[in-house]
């Protein structure tokens, strides 16, 4: 489904990808995990727009996507939630959730996918008509995964979905992952709790600096010493 | 000081307040969603007075449209209202096509420029626009022609209301209702406000940043090219360096209200005014200045988000 080949991203002068090649498939979830700084953001924001690359391309089922901007790469299926939530502050639960689907015209099929969003996250029905910025860390993450469902993705990228949140919070995120998988999304998981990341994802890729390290099935990754040194904290 | 005098200056103080607010509306669109002042605004409203001069001139002139149509529009009051509203809507249409042409080439190729670069081209476009009109207009104030009747619609004791200031007064609460109904219910309003809150977020979205950009550069100078026309109507002139005191003033009575805040821009633009025109007939009106900017930095200093800051009521 998703294809990324020799991607390379600058920063100014900074390169902060060294030519990045990673594959996604259809109904997997493949993770991507990296110490901070490794390149895991930019490699999203490439992938969904936000940055150009200086060299290399993203495809989506067999159709160049690299070069355009954001909103028509969305257009395309490819739906970023970003690392830090990113939830529109001034704007209640439902208008968030509303702007998620803001392509759409399939009335039918905006009111089933809101569903779907409070059957997952029953405590954003809760909060409907709350702003988005008096809610707390978790359930600004479930308001900003239930905006990337309202679009209907064909790949849905979460970058760092975990961060700062509570371990039972974190549980409940990577559960509603697998749920999501499940129902049909393809997945593109950025994460720093790779120990979690592994055990969700079918694939893996390991970024260091801007490049591959290792790759691997998602369970082949958890027990590979290395990793296991570097990113698990074991000794 | 009489109990008229307050009064008469309080109406006089809404009519100004309201065009201070349809001009504060256009610095604080384009603030919230740019996070740039547009200093080139001011000129928006000096060349939406000078549009409608010209196509209020055009539409009178017997040999320009042939007299049965001049008398069509001068001789009652449907006609009038006709040629009104044909003036207002090529003054807020060509001056905010004028808007989007300035962004497109102005501010757009600095987009990502420190901060310090869109603000000095919009100084440049600013010095362009006056320099313009002077060279190939006129530098001279030119009178804006009186085809409407202004007529005292209400008196009593010392205080009268005309028809210019109610006229002003009804359009501006219109737009206002019409543009607070557009960011709050439409989806491309909509689209405006996430956009203003979160531009990166709003184009992972799927909303097209520059569209937005460029409708806040039409809606912002659209309005002020209607207070244009309205000032000049009003004041009955118009002159290249019209924008320079309003435009200040209604930048300040967008910061007063809370920059980047709709609501707040038209708040402003209504205190602003009515302190203005009770200090001009309680003091003089040479104070009018004076108080206007003392109440900005009374406000800067004790709120320093504007009376509408950002926690309170929704920006853009
Ligand atoms: N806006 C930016 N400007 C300059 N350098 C950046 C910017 N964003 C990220 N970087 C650099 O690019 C590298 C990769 O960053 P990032 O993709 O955010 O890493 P990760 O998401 O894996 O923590 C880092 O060295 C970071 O400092
Ligand atoms: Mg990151």
């Amino acid at each position: 489904m998703l294809k990324v080949e020799n991607l390379h991203t600058h920063y100014g002068q900074i390169e902060a990808l060294k030519g990045i090649s990673l594959e996604v498939n259809d109904g997997e979830i493949v993770t991507l995990i990296g110490a901070n700084g490794a390149g895991k953001s930019t490699t999203l924001k490439t992938i969904s727009g936000q940055l150009a690359p200086t060299q290399g391309t993203v495809s989506l089922d067999g159709e160049i996507v690299s070069g355009l901007l954001a909103h028509k790469v969305t257009e395309k299926g490819i739906i970023q939630v970003p690392e830090g939530r990113r939830i529109f502050p001034r704007m209640t639960v439902a208008e968030n959730l509303e702007m998620g689907a803001f392509l759409r015209k399939d009335a039918e099929g905006i009111k089933e996918d809101l569903e779907q969003v409070f059957t997952l996250f029953p405590r954003l029905k809760e909060r409907i008509n709350q702003k988005g910025g008096t809610l707390s860390g978790g359930e600004q993450q479930m308001l900003a995964m239930g905006r990337g469902i309202m679009a209907r993705p064909k790949l849905l990228m979460l970058d760092e979905p975990s961060m700062g949140l509570a371990p039972v919070v974190v549980e409940t995120i990577f559960e509603i992952i697998e749920r999501l998988n499940k129902e049909g999304i393809t997945i593109l998981l950025v994460e720093q709790n790779a120990a979690m990341a592994l055990s969700v994802a079918h694939r893996g890729y390991v970024l260091e600096v801007g490049s591959i390290a290792l790759e691997g099935p998602g369970k082949e990754l958890l027990h590979n010493e290395q990793v296991r040194k570097t990113y698990l904290g074991e000794s | 000081m009489s109990g008229d005098v307050i009064v008469q200056q309080l109406v006089n103080g809404i009519t100004l307040g309201g065009l201070y607010a349809l001009i504060a509306l256009g610095y604080t669109l384009v603030y919230g969603i740019m996070l740039m002042i547009n200093f080139a605004h001011s000129e928006m409203f000096m060349a939406g007075g000078y549009v409608g001069l010209f196509v209020l001139k055009a539409l009178t002139n017997e040999a320009w449209v042939g007299a049965g149509t001049v008398g069509f529009f001068t001789g009652g009051v449907f006609g009038l209202i006709v040629l009104f509203l044909i003036v207002f809507l090529s003054a807020a249409i060509l001056v905010g096509i004028l808007g989007v042409v300035i962004e497109r080439f102005a501010y757009r190729p600095l987009r990502h420029a420190p901060r310090l670069a869109p603000l000095i081209s919009a100084i440049g476009v600013s010095i362009f626009l006056q320099n313009a009109v002077l060279l190939w207009v006129d530098s001279k104030a030119l009178p804006f022609p009186a085809v409407m009747p202004v007529v005292t619609v209400f008196k009593a004791g010392g205080v009268t209301v005309n028809s210019l200031q109610i006229l002003i007064l009804v359009t501006t609460l219109l737009l206002l209702a019409f543009l607070d109904t557009f960011v709050s219910k439409t989806r491309i309003g909509k689209a405006m406000r996430a956009t203003s809150q979160d531009r990166d977020a709003a184009g992972l979205m799927g909303i097209d940043i520059n569209q937005v950009i460029g409708l806040a550069f039409f809606i912002g100078p659209a309005l002020g090219g209607i207070a244009g026309v309205f000032h000049g109507m009003y004041y009955g002139s118009v002159k290249f360096d019209m924008g320079f005191l309003p435009g200040m003033k209604s930048f300040t009575a967008a910061v007063i209200g809370g920059i980047g805040n709709l609501r707040g821009a038209m708040l402003g633009g209504f205190v602003l005014g009515i302190l203005e025109s009770l200090a001009a007939g309680f003091l003089s009106a040479g104070y009018k200045d004076v108080v206007a900017f003392a109440i900005l930095i009374l406000v800067l200093i004790f709120r320093p988000g504007g009376l509408l800051g950002e926690s309170v009521v929704e920006k853009v």
